[in-house]
């Protein structure tokens, strides 16, 4: 009975440590940061000005929602796109050719998120493959600038977080007994019906974890948008990355962070709630 | 178990072959059915019919083809070759949605994501049945399968016995002409299997559909069926009521597969127009009918099968044709079942079906008994392959 | 698992044993370009002191050591307007010992003008090592006429130029307005009006911009590519697209280039102030000095080095800077503290927009 104690405190403590060293203090310093205000310097007082500061102007809010959305609309096309490869993965490929797709989805991971998007960026540029391809075929008279909008952060942020939506809807497309699909079809529905009535649902809390985590990401990415995007593409990670290093307002930063944490955890608590999922039959998988 | 109220149109004719019924009078008929896999033929020539309302088996191991055969019928794989007609129209263009046919999976197939009303209601929804009849025909087909009140449950709340009425239910709310059932008994543990033979039986008669059943369990078969197809290697055996299977086998395949059997090797050493007398090398000899199959020889090789039921043992030997003096090697002690093994003076061992009497009490083992068996109870194939 | 567990502890064992065990280490928090490796390697040659290089920008050096509160680097390297700010606001520099630096090999007016801006309390904490000034790098092929912040924000280069939501640029557009923002410094609410004015020029110039660039790198490979005929930048970034052709070169804004000094400053929690000592004096030397500037694209404050550097870059230099520039350039004075949180917020507003 010692002994099992003592096997649980050793095998506890390291993820303790974790929790505690890594989220949970560092996390309350920023509570206390976020929640002092500058006077002058080196003086502070405690107040919510920093989050009043948030509010005040349009920009900061108007960042946060421009973030949100555009995570959301890159869930739902990693969303588009990941779902009938990862049926493929999981229910149409077999054997070396199943592995050797799976490790395709893996391959971009092997170079860093910078790489990447320079690779990106190669691609898009007004002087790069694309644009020149286009000329080359007679598409197009003059050179087509693909980089710097939205629509480049959008395929930025797809392209990275491609692989954690995959992941989950293989793992769950793959326990589903093919059954089930047939007995879809044998009782009168079509392939849309089959497909949103029965494989839809089955793979939805592959669904739920695969967009929560990948809308996570895209909400704290900073390279891709930063990178990628136009000159009015601001993310609001950039901006809390700005406070942070460039004005020394680690506050209003503190803040930011705060804000954004709290903005993504309502976001998928709703997201639960909606597709009445919970954390522990997603993510807790 | 005594299978009472038996009946359906072919009970009583014994028809030697399945093409008999005509293709008017039939739910269900397959025409010369070939499906190969590569060089392998799962399927190979099958053809039969099977007449309105009745419960249809086919019954053979696993790799004999039989869920293909099954998969074709349900339309999810196209046949090399002939044709399978519903109603006498011809279904090979018609794909699984539009089939009026349904299929009850081996392990169910139930939505697990939705309840069992909306389980039920699927097929209905897909047909664009309004609401309120489908709620209607919900509430009307859980009545039948005895669950009235299961609609808003989920599926894991149910139990194995529950889940197999509301699959049966849920294909049979869309008025299928012919139900699959691919081994849907198959998952469930013994008592509850016995059980549930005696209901799917009884809800075949209640909704008069016909039934196809596919299964390796030669008991479900016998006991369900109206007729059952032996399958082997692709191809049936014998196409017959339980009684002819089981009474007059056909091939060695089927004498050895239904029912038990003591199976022996044996050579004709006298033969005359009424009946053979067959030496097994051990040295036993037995007075036997004319074969099934084959003609009695002097010399010819014969497989020989003999049921532990139509052993006599003990003083009902006396007047058997064939009374041997045996020992009892064992006795292995099933109740009802109860059965010896015992070993003939040549070494051959042959079990036999130990008498309901008190007779039995002092069978022990090392005691020597008399067995009798009568010309008839020998059945005997000209061996193959020998 | 073992083994693996057993590899890491010796080799971080071997890290700690290799980190006290070497006689003596400088470590530098700097720009790209300021500590060569040749340049190192003489200085190692000639005091046994190993130079660990961490590269970094103003705002990264100051977040930095603000972080550690002026720990982990034994000499910095933030331009001399960065100084008394964040010295005042966060304590992150100890104060010079000027007697430990051979003035002799400093071009004086840069060593007094350092000196004087970064005294705080009457203790000086940085002084001169490169400067150089901000302006355009220009295609001067297609764009030979640009000459101001107006210029670059006309209709003619709509979508072909670029700049950063900095400071600096904000700075440049109040200068192209006719004002003087450095000598607002001192009075907060006539800097807010001006720098407020000049942000929403900027801000009308955005759709002249093609992208706002944050590293040199950015910028050098939309001028290379011309994409972007003109931009805002650092002379070494014209330098260096000068030396690969010349119709690039850096171009002075006509209403002055504005000037900064990189200064040499000791973190306040710095453990070998003398080792650091030894670094500037050693890098002072003309002839090592012209090699860092050789490197760096800018120009040393060491005395005599100019004569010793690439006659390409001198040339180049030369073309950018006849004396009627050099004697209007802008030197930025040392930012009062609360200054960049104005500044910050109407450069959001700008990226926003």
């Amino acid at each position: 009975m010692r002994e099992g104690k003592l096997v649980f405190w050793l095998l506890f403590a390291p993820f303790a440590a974790w929790i505690a060293l890594l989220i949970v203090i560092p996390h309350i310093d920023m509570l206390i940061l976020s929640l002092r205000e500058k006077v002058a310097p080196r003086v502070y007082e405690t107040g919510f000005r920093n989050y009043a500061d948030f509010a005040a102007s349009w920009v900061y809010p108007w960042t946060l929602l421009r973030t949100v959305v555009f995570s959301i609309i890159a869930t739902v096309l990693t969303f588009i796109i990941g779902f009938p490869v990862a049926y493929y993965i999981a229910k149409i490929a077999q054997g070396r050719t199943k592995a050797a797709l799976f490790m395709l989805c893996l391959l971009p991971f092997w170079v860093s998120e910078i790489v990447r998007v320079f690779g990106w960026m190669l691609l898009l540029r007004e002087t790069g493959l694309i644009s020149n391809a286009l000329q080359g075929l007679g598409i197009t008279s003059g050179p087509v600038e693909f980089l710097y909008n939205d629509a480049a952060i959008l395929i930025g942020l797809v392209y990275t977080s491609m692989l954690f939506m995959i992941v989950p809807l293989i793992s769950t497309i793959d326990g589903m007994d093919d059954a089930l699909v047939e007995a879809g079809y044998d009782l009168g529905g079509n392939g849309w019906t089959v497909l949103t009535r029965i494989v839809i649902p089955y793979a939805m809390p592959g669904i739920i974890a695969g967009s929560i985590v990948v809308f996570m990401l895209a909400l704290g990415n900073y390279l891709t948008p930063t990178l990628l995007g136009g000159k009015s593409g601001q993310w609001f990670t950039a901006q809390i990355y700005s406070q942070f290093i460039t004005r020394f307002n680690w506050e209003l930063g503190s803040a930011f962070g705060f804000i954004l944490l709290a903005t993504s955890s309502a976001l998928v608590w709703l997201l639960l709630r909606l597709s009445g999922q919970s954390l522990s039959n997603t993510l807790g998988r | 178990m005594k299978r009472e109220g038996r009946g359906g149109p072919t009970a009583a004719s014994p028809p030697e072959r399945s093409n008999d019924v005509d293709s008017f009078s039939a739910d269900l008929e397959c025409r010369n059915l070939i499906k190969r896999f590569g060089s392998f033929t799962a399927v190979d020539d099958v053809s039969f019919a099977i007449p309105k309302g009745s419960f249809f088996s086919i019954l053979g191991p696993s790799g004999c083809g039989k869920t293909t055969l099954l998969r074709m019928m349900a339309g999810f794989a196209r046949p090399d070759a002939g044709d399978i007609l519903i109603k006498g129209a011809s279904v090979l263009d018609t794909p699984p949605n539009r089939r009026p046919v349904n299929l009850v999976f081996q392990h169910l197939a139930l939505f697990p994501m939705m309840t069992v009303a909306e389980n039920i209601a699927y097929g209905l929804r897909r047909r664009g049945t309004p609401r309120a009849d489908i709620a209607r025909a919900v509430a009307d087909v859980l009545g039948r399968v005895g669950l009235p009140d299961a609609g808003p449950k989920q599926i894991d709340q149910l139990s194995g016995g529950q889940k197999q009425r509301i699959a049966i239910a849920r294909a049979m709310v869309l008025d299928p002409a012919v139900l699959l059932l691919d081994e849907p008994l198959g998952a469930l543990d013994l008592k509850l299997r016995e059980h549930m033979k005696i209901e799917l039986k009884q809800l075949q008669h209640e909704f008069g559909t016909t039934f196809v059943y596919i299964t390796h369990d030669q008991s479900e078969a016998m006991m369900m069926s109206d007729r059952v197809a032996v399958m082997n290697a692709g191809r049936f055996e014998q196409v017959g009521t339980p009684e002819e299977l089981y009474f007059r086998p056909q091939t060695a395949f089927v004498a050895g597969f239904v029912g038990d059997a003591n199976k022996l090797r044996a050579k004709v050493i006298a033969a005359d127009g009424t009946g053979c007398k067959l030496a097994t090398d051990q040295g036993l000899t037995l007075a036997a009918g004319l074969p099934r199959k084959g003609v009695a020889e002097v010399g010819g090789m014969f497989d020989i099968f003999i049921r532990p039921e139509s052993i006599a043992v003990g003083t009902a030997a006396q007047d058997s044709t064939n009374r041997l003096e045996a020992v009892i090697e064992d006795v292995l002690f099933n109740g009802a079942q109860s059965r010896i093994l015992a070993r003939l003076p040549g070494g051959d061992v042959i079990e036999a079906l130990l008498p309901q009497s008190g007779e039995a009490e002092p069978l022990r083992r090392g005691v020597s008994v008399a067995l009798g068996l009568g010309p008839g109870s020998v059945v005997s194939f000209a061996a193959t392959g020998a | 698992m073992r083994k693996l567990l057993g590899t890491v502890l010796t080799s971080a064992a071997f890290a700690l044993v290799g980190t006290a065990g070497s006689a003596e280490t400088l470590r530098l928090l700097t720009w790209g370009g300021y500590a060569p490796e040749s340049v190192i390697s003489a200085f190692k040659a000639e005091t046994g002191i190993d130079v660990e290089v961490t590269l970094s920008n103003n705002e990264d050096m100051i977040s930095k050591l603000r972080a550690t509160g002026g720990a982990g680097f034994d000499l910095a390297q933030p331009s001399q307007d960065r100084i008394l700010g964040p010295q005042q606001e966060f304590g992150i520099y100890k104060p010079l010992d000027l007697s430990q630096i051979d003035q002799s090999q400093f071009i004086g007016d840069l060593y007094d003008a350092s000196v004087a801006a970064t005294t705080v309390d009457g203790a000086a904490y940085g002084v001169a090592h490169i400067w150089g000034v901000s302006g355009f790098a220009v295609d001067r092929s297609v764009a030979g006429d640009i000459k101001t912040y107006a210029d670059l924000c006309s209709a003619d280069y709509a979508g072909k130029i670029s700049m950063r939501t900095k400071r600096i640029a904000l700075l440049g557009f109040a200068f192209a307005a006719g004002e003087d923002p450095f000598a607002a410094y001192s009075d907060p609410a006539k800097y807010e009006e001006i720098i407020t004015a000049a942000a929403t020029a900027m801000g009308e110039c955005k759709a002249n911009v093609k992208a706002y660039w944050s590293g040199a790198d950015d910028l050098l490979a939309m001028m290379r590519s011309g994409e972007v005929v003109a931009a805002e930048a650092w002379d070494a970034t014209g330098f260096k697209l000068n030396a690969e052709d010349a119709k690039w070169n850096f171009v002075a804004p006509s209403t002055g280039a504005l000037g900064w000094i990189d200064t040499f400053t000791i973190p306040a929690k710095g453990e070998n102030d003398a080792a650091a000592y030894k670094w500037i004096n050693f890098v002072m030397r003309p002839d090592v000095a012209a090699q860092i500037v050789n490197q760096a694209g800018s120009f040393s404050a060491s005395k005599g080095s100019d004569e010793l550097v690439d006659p390409a870059l001198r040339a180049a230099y030369q073309e950018a800077f006849p004396p009627e520039v050099i004697s209007n350039i802008k030197w930025f004075p040392p930012i009062p503290a609360g200054l960049e949180d104005i500044e910050g917020r109407l450069l959001d507003q700008i990226a926003a927009q």
